[in-house]
């Protein structure tokens, strides 16, 4: 879907997503490295359960969310990869709160 | 090009106004300010909230009783015209309550409502802290009971405004934004000579003129003979990341969205026309909401604002024709969400017809005119 320039004086960069091996460039984001890599879903909406992917790009609209060495809710969109980070889908949400019957709101 | 009628304020008072004027026939120009404006429609909570209104006069409790069961087939109507889903639910409300004197509050309210009569089927009932349990499994344990009426609901107020825009473009009503009004020129000799609008981009003219500019339409009323008495209230809220459906009702401060955004309120503030951002406020919000829903503590905040309500003395609606300058008419009032089906679909008719004012009496700002004792 995406395509990347080529501008060889950026260096590789390797970091996993969900255990896969994946190999970005030298400051890309989280979001565009997965993005380049084909990866377009990186969590599922919280209330429909509709897969969503990165969407504003600037910090805005929190489609993005992943999780980044154990810590949740980050913006994939603003955060630099780095050598050996481990990056995994977002469900941070999934321990909030009681289960409720009726999909009501 | 002259229209039947000039709306000042394009919000959403003004807009619903318009749905009704434009349905019925009339044509309509829409003077709207631009982003710098203070608009409380784009900041407000989305309540459409019938159980704590008309406390002290029951014609309100009945209006907005009114505008809750009209927002249903509304809310289908807008979604239908224009494919735009605005969200609108009406599960029930629940005001939570963490202290004695709150309970207590809200039990004097039902109590002095039913004795002042006339308030109808406002059907608010005071729950124990464990039937809110049962029907709300995330409410925490240090909540000891709720006010409770199963007629208060939710919509999505962008969505709304979004809606009622469109519609009126589709219904080919002259919308101007950044048409900030500077006043009002009543035409003609004496009464019903219509009105000349005059704007920062030129003039406008209609045979009536209705103040729809919410703490806008105070300083307008005095050209054409009205009393509005409205000022700012500041109310602060907070937007939390979204995550999956929480409650089974609406909370009268903790509100989710269909998207799963929690948005927590409500402060009251008056510090005129100031929308700054008071972070004792915000620490005051996020720790009434995480006593009353603990499970909300996990949640990340994403953004937070203050905006501005149209408060009235009272609280109360401010409906009226001028009787110096008749065709001009005050809209005024503090839940431009709650009462948008009722504004267009039973008050706008009305601005076509003889008699406003002795049909929407109570509402009138004469009730402010208390001779004062010395």
């Amino acid at each position: 879907m995406f395509q990347r320039l080529t501008d060889p004086s950026r260096k590789p960069v390797s970091f996993r997503f969900e255990g896969q091996e994946i190999e970005g460039a030298e400051g890309d984001t989280v979001a565009a490295a997965l993005l380049a890599a084909g990866i377009t879903s990186l969590k599922d909406a919280p209330a429909s359960g509709s897969p969503r992917s990165p969407y504003c790009m600037m910090g805005v609209c929190f489609e993005c969310l992943v999780e980044i060495d154990g810590a949740g809710h980050q913006q994939a969109c603003l955060i630099p990869i780095r050598e050996g980070m481990d990056v995994r889908r977002h469900l941070a949400v999934q321990n909030i709160g009681e289960a409720v019957a009726g999909d009501t709101q | 090009m002259a229209t039947d009628f000039i709306i000042i304020g394009g919000g959403l008072v003004g807009s619903a106004l318009s749905h009704g004027l434009l349905k019925a026939g009339a044509t309509v120009t829409i003077l709207d300010e631009g982003d710098l404006a203070y608009r409380a429609s784009r900041g407000n909570f989305g309540l459409v909230w019938v159980q704590s209104k008309g406390d002290g006069m029951p014609e309100y409790a009945q209006w907005s009783r009114e505008s809750s069961d009209l927002w249903v087939d509304f809310a289908r109507s807008l979604g239908e015209a224009t494919g735009i889903n605005v969200g609108h639910h009406r599960p029930g409300g629940l005001e939570l309550c963490l202290e004695p004197e709150e309970y207590e509050a809200f039990e004097t309210s039902i109590k002095r409502m039913h004795n002042q009569g006339g308030v109808g089927d406002n059907d608010r009932r005071m729950i124990s802290g464990d039937e809110v349990r049962a029907m709300e499994p995330n409410v925490g344990p240090e909540v000891i009971g709720a006010a409770y009426c199963p007629h208060d609901g939710i919509v999505n107020p962008l969505l709304t405004l979004r809606a009622l825009h469109r519609i009126a473009a589709n219904a080919k009503a002259d919308y101007r934004a950044d048409h900030r009004v500077e006043r009002i020129i009543p035409l003609g000799q004496g009464q019903n000579g219509g009105f000349r609008v005059v704007t920062q981009r030129g003039d406008f003219v209609a045979g009536k003129v209705i103040l729809a500019a919410g703490n806008g339409s105070a300083a307008l009323g005095a050209d054409v003979g009205l009393d509005i008495p409205v000022g700012p209230e500041r109310g602060h809220i907070i937007v939390t990341e979204r995550t999956r459906p929480l409650f089974n009702h609406v909370l009268g401060q903790v509100r989710q969205t269909d998207e799963g955004t929690v948005m927590l309120g409500a402060t009251k503030e008056s510090v005129g026309f100031d929308t700054g951002f008071n972070p004792a406020m915000i620490r005051q919000v996020a720790s009434n909401a995480v006593r009353k829903i603990p499970a909300l503590k996990g949640l990340r905040m994403i953004r937070s604002w203050s905006a501005l309500r149209i408060m009235s003395p009272d609280g109360f609606p401010v409906y009226q024709e001028s009787d110096e300058h008749p065709g001009a008419y005050s809209i005024s009032c503090h839940s431009g969400v709650t009462l948008a089906a009722a504004h267009a679909v039973s008050l706008a008719p009305r601005l076509l017809q003889p008699g406003f004012n002795d049909h929407y009496a109570a509402f009138s700002p004469r009730r402010f005119d208390v001779p004062k004792t010395d």
